[in-house]
């Protein structure tokens, strides 16, 4: 049963998908000073945000594991978090390719390029250290830490175009950026299949966690012997 | 405008969509991995359960 809502949801977001691709290249007009290249924004934006979602829900998982040490709440942050990382790939990839014919260079150590790429190497450390410790319980511990840690860089992208000079567009919500509402209204229906498509994703590798968890404990059942 | 803007754009898109079936095939891979490992141990339990 779960499994098809599962399927039933990716195909419907594929779909959304498909449509908003027919949408933007064939209704939508292209943006005059930018371009075409413009349009990336309808994937470079919802894929930041809902890499962002990720992030906090693995923070949230992350304390309430150490709240209650459920094993459940471990499984969706690991799944969460990584994710999550595939969304911030797709911004921070998505991002270079709009810089290089606007810009005019792939990369800048600007500050919000370069606090996204922190956050991607942060989460991407938490997933190594998973891997680093054997023990379940302790790796859980550790692992919730340091997820709760590694947010503390979320506020910073976000808010690192306020703080600090920087040649990254302002943020057209709550910013000093604006755009015209046909574009406005794209931005978030795209969004709804990319978030969509990240919580099926999520949902189907905290399943491949509870697996793990299963033969973590059957291994240890055969040691007894 | 840069000639190349619509090319970069399509390469925008195709970036999209290549990350997101990269990380399905892994996890589909990873999901194989898993049930291989599953079985094993099962197996090796099985095994140690008779001689024991």
């Amino acid at each position: 049963m779960r499994k098809k809502i599962l399927i039933v949801l990716s195909i419907f977001a594929v779909a959304l998908l498909i449509r908003n691709l027919y949408v933007m290249l064939e209704v939508l007009p292209d943006e005059v000073s930018q371009g075409p290249i413009f349009r990336i924004i309808f994937f470079h934006v919802p894929a930041a945000w809902t890499a962002f979602v990720g992030f906090a829900a693995a923070l949230v998982l992350s304390i309430l594991y150490l709240a209650t040490r459920n094993f459940k709440y471990d499984s969706i942050a690991v799944a969460a978090t990584e994710v999550g990382i595939v969304f911030g790939a797709a911004n921070l990839i998505t991002g270079m390719i709009w810089g290089r014919i606007i810009w005019g260079i792939w990369w800048t150590w600007d500050p919000r390029l370069t606090s996204m790429l922190i956050c991607e190497i942060l989460y991407a450390g938490y997933l190594m250290l998973r891997k680093a410790v054997d023990d379940p319980t302790q790796r859980a511990r550790i692992a919730a830490v340091f997820s709760i840690f590694a947010f503390t860089d979320v506020p910073i992208v976000f808010f690192s175009i306020k703080w600090w000079r920087t040649q990254h567009p302002q943020p057209v919500v709550w910013g000093g950026g604006s755009m015209a509402p046909a574009y406005w209204d794209m931005l978030f229906l795209n969004w709804v299949p990319i978030l969509l498509l990240g919580v099926v994703l999520v949902a189907y590798r905290t399943q491949q966690e509870r697996v793990q968890r299963e033969i973590d404990a059957l291994r240890r059942y055969a040691h007894e012997f | 405008m840069d000639p190349r803007n619509v090319t970069f754009m399509f390469y925008g898109f195709a970036a999209v969509w290549a990350i997101l079936f990269a990380y399905l095939i892994f996890l589909v891979l990873r999901e194989r991995h898993l049930k291989d490992e599953l079985d094993r141990v099962k197996r090796m339990i099985e095994d140690r359960e008779h001689k024991s």
